[in-house]
């Protein structure tokens, strides 16, 4: 019943071979409330569906409306499509749809884009009645141009026209259609696809967009040269295609926790809008707090009486949060706090990614409150770490971080599909009678631990306090108690350490440069290093997943290399520039950490510049380092 | 025994029978002559009278010489933060039908750091008893202004008098959404106290009671023409109201007839100036309760979790 419409402009030529890649990396940039994200989405949904590995990035422009046809409001996606497995969002794009000629200038100056980049732009811009439009549009193409991008206007929305009456609505899904002809992308998958975006929607819009859909591609066919393939990953794995705000949400129904307590936030608030559709059928329910405040003390109340509870935010929340985070560790609450970082300080950068929120995470409390810390390195480790975490929250009656950012937040990825199992579901909540005698923080002396008495358990009745107490839980009038206590919370967590392995490094064992990174930058830093590990640089990467506790043996791993360097997203002095020398420099977050962890003199790379890092950059400055390295080494010599 | 009808056999008799002694703990640090050692009377009397099971019933507060409250009893307690004693209090009710919950905070904790907090309280309506001990005054930190403090107390803030008229609670709690249980009551009135905290407690929602509480250290003179005169002090009076003696009733020399379930008199009545009316306000026992939505899908079993769950994955799959 599909009907195949629009007749392709130019005469129908013989089918064209496809040139085969190992990857694309496409984006789609447009004013924002154009479908650009859509149509992205879509692309990386398909492709996921034919085993190709995905990562997609929104690209956000700061203000819900901005102006139309500014350069600053680019708003739309990146997609990155691989026969392997595809880890983070690339370098530069290899092919860009434009729905205007202003969008891609921003993202020329953010470097997302290198000579030869096919630049598809639509050209109805080229006869608009105004003539400063008309003006700046024939200027911007012969810009491009002069910079290297091929260059190929695109009759978008004429096209569109032969197919439906209002071509604002629907523009998306024939550049769908386009791209689907231009990387060989399997249009019953496309179909299916539209189908299930448009599942609340009328017969006929659905029609429509299928009918967009196949214009686009008969038109690229008919007219366009760019035809390429990209092969499957070859696996017989199942797969699950999800980003990591949505990971993060399976998580918690996964560990079959039942209260989700929070306060909307970007970039946050995704994985709570995720389980208020459905939590409720798995037996759990979302409660939206009046504040963050608020949010975290309903977890905590509910975690008290009874299962581990969790609250999802971002960095303003978590400074809101922190004094109940502060009574959570001193009286052994369990709980989960998912933290989606987001830029800082203050209102920040709310949909731009940052790692800045590790070291006020670590010591943001006042007084010592030891805690458990964990970074999720991609979409499939969000899903995964929110079962350890409430595993670890119960075990170590404790709370537990679980440290994400907003590339990991709206990032799409594939990954095998977890076999859910009943281990991982919280037990129900235990109501034997409490054993004669045992006090409620009854500190073992090796770990620290303790067992928690739950409301309804006969004799257990104790009253938590966030004063310093002892193991009755009775207020401290000897001071000797505090410590005593103080000590006990600290040994939990050099007792979760014991458990852990040794992290993994990545490239060599030993060397001359090692870059530390944790949380959603490994797979940039990995494809950095690999790259340049096959040009002959002596380099290797670590990644850390625990930041509190570290996982042992990171100081012996360092004090193989000659040189340790920790990649993140957060802020650190450059030396060199106005005031900054050696002796004053601010050292990004992780680094500022591990030299005080290692007395290692640990050097960082990190920029706030709000995007996620990508392998150039990394790579780049791998190269500066050993340039310099070498310099230094002749100057020495001669 | 006390609290034991002498009729019943012993066959009667429960299993179990908590006196009060089953629920105090450690002796209150409170001064002598705080009010609030009062309140903690009529509370476990209540337990008793209820026979509350201990481990059923918890008492959250916040900080604040009130919020101490909970170490003195024999139940599980939460003694919190500052000012949020709600949040705790909803939560841990919001999965938990099956205990009883108390909300102790004083008029700081509640009407300046906890306000956000006490507006939605009351809009949630869960099922559970907030009992504010109204001093008028910061207690545990040594004589600061309070909102509820009257014009031109003298206090640590204030040392030339404070300069804003109070808040007052009764007035506030009763223009909140979704109210359904407001009353007031006084720490010197133990027979008034019971019978509110009783009252109180049988409502099915978020009762709402404060308690006039002295505090002889830095309210030297907090209500002492309400205790040493009568007729500064009303009985809202009702048969749906707080259910007193006829021997006290009639020790109140003023006394006006309101039926709680008039909302518009009830603040007309929290306006009362020169005599300060003790009763209950307001009452709706048919007010949308919260906690009936956190606890609809409870104890869905492991199997059908597990299921739902990986339907709803395999819309992800490819
Ligand atoms: C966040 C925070 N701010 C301030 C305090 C100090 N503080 C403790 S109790 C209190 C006021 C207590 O007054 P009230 O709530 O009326 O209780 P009362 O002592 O009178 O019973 C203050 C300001 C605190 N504990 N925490
Ligand atoms: S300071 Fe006042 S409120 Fe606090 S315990 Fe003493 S009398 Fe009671
Ligand atoms: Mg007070």
């Amino acid at each position: 019943m599909d009907t195949i419409v629009s007749p392709p402009r130019g005469s129908k030529q013989p089918t064209k071979k496809p040139t085969v890649l190992s990857e694309a990396i496409v984006e789609i940039v447009s004013d924002s409330g154009e479908g650009a994200q859509k149509c992205g989405q879509s692309l990386g949904a398909i492709s996921a569906k034919m085993g190709n590995g995905v990562w997609t990035v929104e690209i956000i422009p700061a203000e819900i409306q901005p102006p139309a046809r500014s350069r600053a409001g680019a708003s739309g996606i990146r997609v990155r499509i691989g026969s392997e497995t595809v880890t983070n969002m690339g370098d530069h794009a290899q092919l860009v749809v434009a729905f205007n000629e202003q969008v891609p200038y921003g993202r020329i100056e953010q470097r997302a884009y290198k000579p030869g980049t096919h630049l598809l732009i639509e050209d109805k811009w080229r006869n608009d009645p105004t003539e400063k439009i008309r003006q700046e549009y024939t200027e911007a193409i012969e810009q491009f141009k002069v910079l290297g991008a091929d260059v190929i206007e695109i009759p978008m929305e004429e096209e569109c026209l032969k197919v439906v009456k209002n071509a604002k609505k629907g523009k998306n899904m024939w550049v769908l259609g386009m791209l689907s002809y231009i990387y060989s992308r399997d249009l019953e998958k496309a179909q299916q696809q539209i189908r299930r975006i448009f599942r609340k929607k009328s017969d006929q819009i659905i029609q429509d967009n299928i009918n967009l859909l196949m214009s686009g591609f008969a038109w690229a066919e008919a007219n366009l040269d760019l035809h390429f393939e990209i092969p499957a990953i070859e696996t017989d794995q199942e797969m699950l295609v999800m980003n990591g705000n949505e990971a993060i949400s399976f998580g918690v129904m996964a560990a079959g926790i039942d209260v989700c307590s929070m306060y909307p936030i970007t970039p946050a608030t995704s994985a709570s809008h995720h389980l208020a559709e459905h939590m409720e059928a798995v037996g759990g329910l979302v409660h939206q707090a009046e504040d963050e405040i608020a949010a975290i003390g309903f977890a905590i109340g509910s975690s008290y009486a009874g299962k581990t509870a969790v609250t999802i935010t971002s960095g303003p929340g978590i400074a809101l949060k922190t004094e109940f985070i502060g009574l959570a560790v001193m009286a052994e609450v369990p709980l989960v706090i998912v933290d989606v970082q987001r830029g800082g300080p203050s209102t920040g950068l709310p949909t731009k990614v940052e790692q800045g929120d590790l070291l006020s995470v670590l010591f943001g409390d006042p007084g010592d409150a030891p805690k458990v810390v964990i970074a999720p390195s991609t979409i499939e480790e969000c899903f995964h770490f929110v079962i350890l975490a409430r595993k670890l929250a119960e075990s170590f009656r404790t709370p537990v971080f679980v440290l994400t950012d907003a590339n990991l937040a709206t990032g799409v990825s594939a990954f095998p599909r977890p076999k859910v199992s009943e281990d991982w579901f919280a037990s129900p909540i235990d109501q034997s009678d409490w054993e004669e005698g045992v006090r409620p923080y009854e500190w073992a002396q090796e770990t620290g631990l303790s067992q928690r008495p739950i409301p309804g358990m006969k004799g257990g009745m104790y009253t938590l306090t966030g004063l310093a107490h002892d193991e009755e839980s009775h207020v401290a009038y000897d001071p000797a108690i505090n410590q005593r206590a103080a000590e006990a919370r600290s040994r939990k967590i050099a007792a979760l350490q014991l458990s852990l392995k040794e992290p993994k490094v990545f490239g060599a064992d030993s060397g001359d440069l090692l870059l530390v990174g944790w949380g959603s930058t490994r797979g940039a830093i990995e494809e950095a290093v690999a790259t340049a590990r096959s040009e002959g640089l002596d380099v290797s990467s670590l990644h850390l997943r625990f930041m509190s506790p570290l996982e042992p043996g990171i100081k012996e791993i360092m004090q193989r290399f000659k040189k340790v360097v920790c990649v993140e997203l957060n802020y650190s002095d450059t030396v060199g520039r106005p005031l900054i020398g050696d002796h004053n420099r601010r050292f990004s977050q992780l680094a500022f950490y591990l030299r005080g962890n290692t007395l290692i003199d640990i050097d960082s790379y990190s920029n706030v510049f709000g995007q996620p890092l990508s392998p150039i950059r990394i790579y780049n400055m791998v190269k500066r380092m050993f340039d310099q390295y070498h310099a230094q080494l002749k100057a020495a010599k001669s | 025994m006390i609290g034991i009808r002498a009729d019943l056999t012993e066959q009667d008799l429960p299993e179990v029978y908590y006196s009060i002694q089953d629920y105090s703990s450690s002796n209150a640090r409170w001064c002598p002559g705080c009010g609030d050692h009062a309140i903690l009377t009529a509370v476990q009397k209540l337990c008793r009278e209820k026979q509350l099971p201990p481990e059923k019933t918890v008492f959250v507060s916040g900080i604040g010489c009130s919020s101490r409250f909970p170490h003195y009893m024999k139940t599980y307690g939460f003694h919190g933060l500052h000012g949020r004693a709600f949040p705790v209090a909803e939560g841990v009710k919001f999965r938990r039908p099956d205990l009883d919950v108390f909300v102790v905070t004083g008029d700081g904790d509640c009407c300046s750091i906890g306000a956000g907090h006490w507006v939605h309280a009351v809009r949630y309506n869960m099922y559970m008893v907030a009992l504010l001990f109204d001093n008028e005054i910061y207690g545990l930190t040594k004589k600061q202004t309070s909102p509820t403090s009257p014009k031109g107390t003298f206090s640590n803030t204030h040392p030339k008098g404070s300069v804003l008229p109070p808040l007052n609670p009764i007035q506030s709690t009763l223009g909140f959404a979704n109210v359904s249980f407001v009353a007031q009551t006084a720490d010197w009135h133990p027979a008034h106290l019971y019978a509110t905290i009783k009252k109180a407690h049988e409502h099915p929602g978020f009762s709402f009671v404060r308690i006039l509480q002295r505090c002889p250290v830095w309210m030297n003179h907090g209500f002492s023409q309400a205790v040493a005169k009568d007729n500064s002090v009303t009985l809202l009076d009702h048969a749906n109201g707080i259910e007193l003696d006829p021997q006290v009733r009639k020790s109140f020399k003023q006394v006006i007839q309101h039926d709680p379930s008039d909302i518009l008199k009830a603040r007309e009545y929290a306006e009362l100036e020169d005599s300060l009316p003790l009763g209950l306000f307001y009452q709706n026992t048919e007010a949308e309760r919260y906690d009936e939505y956190g606890a609809h899908n409870l104890h869905m079993p492991v199997k059908e979790r597990l299921s739902e769950l990986n339907g709803l994955l395999d819309r992800y799959a490819i």
